[in-house]
């Protein structure tokens, strides 16, 4: 407001209120500030504003689920939790089994809002959870960057992780899901844990061992901090940058840290005992040699000596360490690697050995498509960012160069990863953007400032010379630096225009809700599941138990409130396997299995009428593939005709009576789906199916939404009389 | 004028348990028998069964099968708690029967007889596959035994045969043993292989077959030998309790009094078995004898009587159920030591025959097994003739809670040892370290 030019007799008045520079700068940065923690917000929003205020996807439908049962029943009694409506007949130690930060977060929230007498329903918190956590690392971003490199670049990261569609992706409003604290958490973590080491003070240390318990009791991924803090530490060391701020902040982070993240029962004591872990402890003892060794040269005047006993040292320091590690692993007490792990490393690995993992879509490698879209500029930035980062080299450009690298690889590895690179890739992208816009810029200016002051002000100051060497060599220059700026906002307002179509197009759907185009370019919805659920919910005995593969395991628990056999958390391969073998079997096979679980509903998702591809009959392989990891009757070259998976007449004979196929294609042989094409024509496949007279013996139709994507099937009882 | 309405009202509800004296779980014997007959020459010509049917309490109600009129069930309740097929020939139901009606009278828990005959019609043979039997696809075959026959004025064609291979049930044809054997004549069957409830009571003895007595056997006989049933059982799983015979005749007045001897043996019956064993197996069927109810089903932990909603793994429990017999007329206990119980999750963890205080009550106490999950009390009590009790309730087991496990535990003292003898060397050391010089 003070800034504004304001009326003639006004002025004087004024004058005296007028800034001075620092404020005035301190005043934009403030309210850009604000503007994109707003803007953070709101671009989230979209998925509200497209469809409603309902949780997305799978697992926030878990979430959900337990953030109400934390509510309802309070802390302990979620601690305590013992969820036998999951994984029927074994059952889940659900509080012992999730990372609690998410829901304990919305619940504090929720609680806040309560005590300010704002009435929201826990519902719309754990939708805007997400959003609100987003704005939040938007800040962190901010510091973080003014810590790497100056107040603009981080601005500059600011505004881009606010809009960055690889984060977006996984926080927008209704993504209820771990992910969306997470990553606030880790930026957070590492941006203090840098400022530690920067400061070597132990405040710093102990907010960011804090950070980094927030971080293990919310995500999984906080094993990609235990592990980078120490190679970031170990690289450091190697290239002599040992200091005693270093040896400070990491060893009061470690140590706080791993002890506040054995509190989380789902980690409990693997920071000591899985191997995993084991990168920070080797470097934590490595510190303490070095330390040693540091205090015996300080100790020791001849040098001869030293080289003697540092090779002493190290080597045995080296043996013990690698007897301890090979001790604990041949006794079992340190645990070998996770499968999950090893498919990081190896990209290869989960496709030959666990297909449940191999199997979800997220776990796929990422196309070089899906970097573009979510990184846009971003992507060309990186490398331009790494390079200003190499031409400056700190503490903290290493550490932001080692993310950025790290994170890239596994982003490469695992599509659901780009998420864990997006902070990075923003952060060193920004100071690309930074450092180029503050060089023209300076350009642009110097002139004036040489000409009346001979030495500009602040940042530009160690450059001026050089500045005044290129000015007298290149005529053209500052029409080029012109040209170069309006080149660069060019591609930032094309980024900012790619971030807000692909969030509004791509990444607000809730998935539970699908949307499509109709004939008039009119949109159409289907809301199918909800539908389903809500049957179930109505129609459905308390205690039923429904079978379905393992995807809309959440789903069916938390809106249908009943008994599912097995759900979105993988932790028993055995118990999936049995149902992938109930539905890749004949039905009187099937029917054994479905009697012995229990079972009293089998649903599943069909997409031949919709065109709705990500439907149970192209998932089917890998559920033949997981069935036949554990039993090795189910075979999948059954289900192939020359290596090829069809669904036509040319299908194999086991695929088209096996029940899936079945319960999926009951009655469909009789329906037309598309003007011109023959009855039962497949739409998601686009063919016309090959067994269209389906009986069905011991199932029995009981629901079948009005779109056919969900259809529920009642197991009938035992014959009366047989 | 009011007063004579509370009276009406008064009078309805106190008769009505009255007139409603039907069958109910509460009293499970059938009251309300339809019999259909191909004519009602049968009605007198086997009136002995009828009668001793009607001096138990019966109420028959006799319409000829193709009576238009005939009805199973109306608005939607049925109106018989069983039904006799005592019309082999019948190629068509009068009415709104059909062989899909009588099945759904049959899974809605009511009982049948069915007897066919030689010459049994379509029909009646495909009740009979709806239950489980085959009859001889020959419609007029017979069962033929040259050596087992019953012995007659004239040499015959052996057709009429005394048979004595019982089942070895007492809760199906009575304590008392049957001497005499049984007279019979009409067509075989075969019990379907694929059917686990169906039972032969009466089988015809190995040198029995099923043939055409008039003509010249040319090819081998596909029923022969004890596969042959003369009287099957079967105990749908909702209970309900079906007869089928190949022999109207079994039941007639003149095979009842007639006097048997079996071919070969030198002891004459002065009276057949038939009457014996046809009133007993009808006790049986309507569910006068082998009926049982479990009630009062009820587990709690040691030392307390609530039902609790789940169970924590290691509790001690307790669990008791109630096993009564339906007499006919009261439900008297149930005295058995073999009726077990299961605390199942995809497999039994625990099995323990229940003991019982003869007075009906069973019960038993164990430790729910270190698993948690969500288990059943499973009683799957199966035996000859007698009901099948199936109950099972699902209990979840839950683990330990944070605080329910050992606050200090001996093993861990050196880790509590070494925790504050650390704190408290750091604080000397703290304290050395500061103030020294």
């Amino acid at each position: 407001m003070a800034t504004m030019p304001a009326s003639a007799s006004a002025s004087d008045l004024l004058k005296s209120f007028k800034l001075k520079t620092k404020q005035q700068e301190l005043l934009i940065r403030v309210s850009i500030l604000c503007l994109v923690y707003i803007l953070a917000f709101i671009t989230r929003l979209f998925s509200v504003l497209r469809y409603e205020s309902m949780i997305h996807e799978f697992d926030p439908y878990f979430n959900y689920r337990t953030t109400l049962y934390l509510t309802e029943n309070g802390f302990y009694d979620f601690w305590n939790w013992f969820d036998y409506e999951s994984w029927y007949p074994l059952g889940r130690i659900v509080g012992g089994t999730l990372y609690p930060g998410l829901m304990v977060t919305a619940v504090l929230i929720y609680r806040i809002l309560r005590f300010l007498r704002f009435a929201v329903h826990i519902r719309e918190v754990c939708v805007l959870t997400a959003p609100f956590f987003a704005s939040n690392t938007t800040l962190v971003a901010y510091f973080f960057g003014k810590e790497i490199w100056d107040s603009g670049a981080g601005l500059v990261a600011a505004i881009l992780i606010a809009v960055c569609p690889g984060y977006i992706s996984r926080s927008v409003a209704g993504s209820y899901d771990n992910e969306g604290v997470a990553i606030f958490a880790l930026l957070f973590t590492f941006y203090v844990f840098v400022k530690a080491v920067n400061t070597g003070s132990l405040a710093w240390c102990l907010a960011s061992a804090f950070g980094y318990f927030y971080m293990v009791s919310a995500w999984g991924g906080y094993v990609f901090i235990i592990n980078l803090i120490p190679l970031y530490v170990l690289v450091l060391l190697i290239t002599g940058r040992y200091s005693m701020r270093l040896y400070v902040a990491y060893n009061c982070m470690y140590i706080l840290g791993m002890l506040l993240a054995m509190q989380i029962r789902f980690v409990g004591f693997q920071h000591v005992q899985s191997g995993e872990h084991m990168a920070a402890m080797g470097v934590f003892f490595l510190m303490q040699v070095f330390y040693f060794l540091d205090w015996v040269k300080h100790m020791l005047s001849d040098t001869k000596l030293f080289q003697a006993f540092l090779r002493i040292t190290v080597t045995s320091a080296v043996a013990v360490g690698g007897i301890a590690l090979g001790l604990g692993m041949v006794s079992g007490y340190i645990s070998p690697w996770t499968g999950r792990f090893y498919s990081l490393l190896d990209p290869t690995y989960a496709k030959d050995h666990i297909p449940i993992i191999a199997s979800v879509s997220e776990h796929q490698p990422t196309a070089w498509s899906s970097f573009m879209f979510d990184f846009h500029i971003l992507l060309f930035l990186f490398p331009a960012g790494l390079y200003f980062c190499f031409k400056r080299l700190s503490d903290a450009t290493i550490f932001i160069v080692m993310y950025g690298l790290t994170s890239m690889y596994f982003a490469g590895v695992m599509v659901r990863l780009i998420l864990v690179a997006t902070p990075a890739v923003c952060l060193i992208s920004a100071i690309a953007v930074s450092a180029t816009v503050k060089n023209l810029t300076v350009l642009l200016r110097s002139k004036n400032k040489v000409v009346q002051t001979g030495s500009t002000k602040g940042s530009g100051g160690s450059k001026s010379s050089s500045k005044a060497l290129l000015d007298q060599s290149q005529p053209f220059q500052k029409n080029g630096a012109i040209a170069l700026l309006f080149g660069a906002f060019y591609l930032l307002s094309r980024y900012a225009t790619h971030c807000t179509w692909v969030t509004s197009e791509a990444y607000s759907s809730p998935s539970i809700v699908l949307a499509a185009r109709g004939a008039h370019g009119n949109r159409v919805i289907f809301d199918d599941y909800r539908e389903a659920y809500f049957w179930l919910r109505q129609n459905t005995p308390q205690d039923a138990k429904v079978m379905s593969w393992w995807d809309y395991g959440y789903q069916i628990t938390a809106m249908g409130n009943r008994t599912v056999i097995v759900d979105n958390n993988t932790w028993n391969n055995t118990h999936i396997a049995t149902v992938g073998r109930a539905m890749s079997s004949y039905e009187d096979e099937a029917i054994e299995i479905i009697r012995s679980l229990d079972v009293d509903y089998v649903l599943v998702v069909f997409g031949g009428v919709t065109g709705y591809s990500s439907d149970d009959i192209n998932k089917f392989l890998w559920m033949v593939r997981i069935g036949g990891g554990v039993f090795p009757v189910i075979k999948e070259p059954d289900y192939l005709v020359n290596g090829e998976y069809r669904v036509d007449k040319g299908a194999a004979p086991k695929m088209l009576n096996c029940l899936m196929y079945k319960l999926c294609y009951y009655r469909f042989g009789e329906m037309m789906t598309e003007y011109g094409k023959p009855p039962g024509y497949d739409r998601a496949r686009g063919v016309e199916i090959g067994n269209k007279d389906v009986k069905l013996e011991h199932l029995e139709e009981a629901f079948t939404t009005s779109n056919w994507i969900v259809r529920i099937y009642r197991v009938k009882p035992p014959n009366n009389r047989w | 004028m009011g007063k004579l309405w509370l009276i009406c009202i008064a009078s309805i509800s106190i008769l009505l348990p009255f007139l409603c004296n039907a069958f109910s779980p509460e009293t499970p014997t059938d009251r309300r028998v339809l019999v259909l007959l191909d004519d009602f020459a049968i009605m007198s010509s086997h009136s002995l069964y009828f009668n001793a049917l009607k001096s138990r309490g019966f109420d028959l109600e006799f319409k000829l099968a193709d009576d238009p009129k005939i009805a199973l069930q109306r608005y939607g309740q049925y109106l018989y708690d069983a039904l006799i097929l005592f019309c082999p020939s019948v190629e068509r139901f009068g009415g709104s029967i059909d062989v899909a009606a009588i099945v759904n009278f049959v899974d809605s828990g009511h009982d049948l007889i069915v007897a066919a005959d030689v010459n049994a019609s379509d029909l009646i043979r495909e009740v009979g596959t709806e239950c489980g039997v085959d009859f001889d696809e020959d419609p007029s075959a017979m069962v033929i035994d040259h050596i087992g026959y019953a012995v007659s004025g004239t040499e015959g064609d052996h057709t009429l045969i005394a048979s004595d291979d019982f089942i070895k049930s007492d809760v199906i044809l009575g304590g008392k043993k049957i001497e005499a054997p049984i007279l019979f004549r009409g067509i075989g069957h075969a019990v379907s292989p694929a059917n686990s409830l169906v039972l032969k009571v009466l089988s015809a003895s190995p040198s029995a077959y099923s043939a055409n007595p008039k003509s010249k056997l040319s090819t081998p006989p596909p029923l022969t030998g004890s596969a042959i049933s003369l009287v099957s059982i079967v105990q749908a799983r909702n209970n309900a309790r079906l007869l089928i015979t190949g022999s109207l005749s079994m039941f007639s007045n003149r095979f009842f009094r007639s006097g048997v001897q079996k071919a070969g043996s030198q002891i004459k019956h002065e009276k057949s078995g038939n009457e014996q064993f046809l009133t007993e197996i009808s006790k049986w069927i309507f569910h006068e004898r082998g009926h049982l109810k479990a009630v009062n089903v009820k587990h709690h932990r040691v030392g307390e009587t609530d039902e609790p909603a789940l169970y924590r793994i290691n509790d001690e429990l307790e669990y008791a159920v109630e096993i009564y017999e339906w007499s006919g007329t009261s439900w008297e206990p149930y005295v058995a030591n073999d009726v077990q119980l299961q605390f199942y999750m995809m497999s039994p963890y625990v099995l323990k025959t229940l003991s019982s205080d003869k007075k009906g009550l069973y019960s038993t106490s164990f430790k729910v097994p270190d698993v948690y999950g969500v288990f059943q009390f499973k009683v799957e009590h199966q035996k000859l003739g007698y009901t099948s009790l199936s109950l099972s309730k699902q209990i979840p087991v839950r683990p330990y809670r944070h605080n329910e496990y050992e606050r200090f535990i001996p093993a861990a003292y050196p880790y509590y040892g070494a925790a504050f003898s650390m704190m408290a060397g750091f604080f000397i050391f703290s304290f050395a370290h500061l103030y020294s010089k």
